[in-house]
């Protein structure tokens, strides 16, 4: 056992853990943040991706301990109160989802790919980064119509704030 | 299971050397800790190397590069310089997993995992990388072909770590590439992997060349008969067919559920010809 200090979403947490604690255990079991899914823990299906320190990453392939003093976001923490991210916005507008259970790591690797690539990332891009994220039911046509337009809009809302 | 992160090697060393149970080094954690989900290892103690800035850094060296153990394969990719001098091993190490993996995997790790199949590692072995070892009785310089003996089997004692890669300095002229055989396009473990690396003079002619295969013998093989066969050359038809068939000489493949023996045989003489002509395309121009 440890102790572990992240901030989770904008708030400081700190837990004793299991050093072979994972870091979406931790997300979900401890904080009990369970919009992160697990598909298949082995790095493969991308059900559990989230943001540390800005960067896309499995949580199901990080130790709880190695995130010591990192700032983790969550599909939890993409929203303002009631007002959706815009790309949670466009996988709705465009029914990017039918069993949902990709959905958050979808959406999170998506916000991480268009951060990388920027508003306009052509539909090629979008395909071959989504090469670590597995649907198994709605297919990808949807999906990568609801990140291209996710995409443009997290342009027009950077460039509202701008 | 005891879970420490150093911020020195020499520390890092000395838990590693000192630890009676099993130890295991992690890097980006992305064969270990499944691994260890799926009870295939169970250490005693986890040394997390990330934290320590020798290793993730990216240095200009003796006109070459020495790229730390724990650089992640999209930090290879952003890197300036790298991609354009071995844009070969650049994608070896980025045909490792999806976009999050590479974001974590290291090459150091690549290596040390010890599978015959390994991406980064045949892209090493042809660029001529030297690996640096620190261990308990000091530093030492081992080729990278010399470092995996057999699969999860290492030429590394007790307590030693991988601490950094040094790519050569090169002449102009010069450039890599690497292919792999993999049945879907992307997230796969190479069925064949070949990385060529080689230097063209003014006219043409390759003078210099290194030919590496993986995922067709115990441990990722330097297939110097390869390279001879296209130096001296323009990679013309006669060249290229004793490259091929140097390749597939070499080849002492098993039957798994990825491939047949013969299909890797075939599939290594096919990717040494593609790569080395990718190889050649991009020398022209460096």
């Amino acid at each position: 056992m440890a102790t572990v200090s992240m901030t989770v979403n904008g708030k400081t947490v700190t837990k004793t853990v299991d050093s072979r604690r994972l870091l979406v255990e931790f997300l979900r079991e401890d904080l009990r943040l369970t919009g992160t899914h697990v598909g298949c823990d082995t790095s493969q299906c991308g059900a559990c991706v989230v943001h540390v320190d800005g960067r896309a990453i499995k949580s199901c392939t990080a130790l709880a301990l190695s995130c010591e003093g990192k700032t983790v976001t969550t599909i939890e923490g993409l929203a303002n109160g009631a007002t959706l991210h815009p790309m949670q916005e466009a996988f709705r507008e465009h029914h990017a989802l039918q069993c949902g259970y990709c959905t958050p790591g979808m959406i999170m690797a998506s916000v991480d790919l268009v951060q990388r690539n920027g508003p306009g990332v052509d539909e090629h891009t979008i395909r071959r980064e989504l090469d670590g994220n597995i649907c198994r039911c709605t297919g990808y046509h949807n999906i990568v119509k609801a990140i291209a337009a996710g995409a443009a809009a997290m342009g027009s809302v950077r460039q509202a704030a701008e | 299971m005891r879970y420490e992160a150093p911020d020195t090697i020499d520390a890092a060393v000395k838990l590693l050397a000192g630890e009676a149970g099993l130890a295991r080094v992690l890097a980006g954690g992305t064969d270990l800790l499944v691994q260890m989900r799926s009870d295939v290892v169970s250490p005693d103690l986890v040394v997390d190397i990330k934290k320590i800035s020798e290793l993730r850094q990216v240095k200009e060296e003796a006109g070459g590069f020495r790229v730390g153990a724990a650089v992640t394969g999209a930090e290879l990719k952003e890197h300036a310089k790298l991609p354009k001098a071995w844009p070969g091993l650049v994608e070896a190490a980025n045909l490792i997993g999806s976009t999050q993996v590479q974001g974590r995997a290291t090459m150091g790790g690549n290596l040390c995992n010890g599978s015959p199949a390994a991406d980064s590692v045949p892209g090493l072995i042809a660029a001529g990388a030297t690996a640096t070892l620190v261990g308990p009785n000091g530093r030492r310089d081992l080729k990278v072909e010399d470092i995996m003996l057999a699969p999860r089997k290492l030429a590394l004692t007790k307590g030693e770590i991988v601490a950094s890669f040094l790519l050569p300095a090169r002449p102009a002229r010069s450039s890599d590439a690497y292919l792999r055989f993999i049945p879907r396009t992307e997230m796969d473990i190479a069925v064949v992997g070949c990385g060529v690396s080689l230097t063209l003079d003014p006219s043409g002619t390759c003078t210099a060349a290194r030919v590496s295969l993986g995922a067709v013998a115990a441990r990722p093989l330097l297939v110097e008969d390869a390279a001879k066969a296209i130096i001296g050359t323009k990679l013309n038809h006669a060249a290229l067919a004793k490259l091929e068939a140097a390749a597939r000489a070499a080849c002492k493949p098993i039957d798994d559920k990825r491939g047949t023996v013969e299909f890797r045989i075939d599939v290594a003489g096919v990717l040494a010809r593609r790569a080395a002509l990718i190889a050649q395309e991009r020398a022209r121009k460096a």
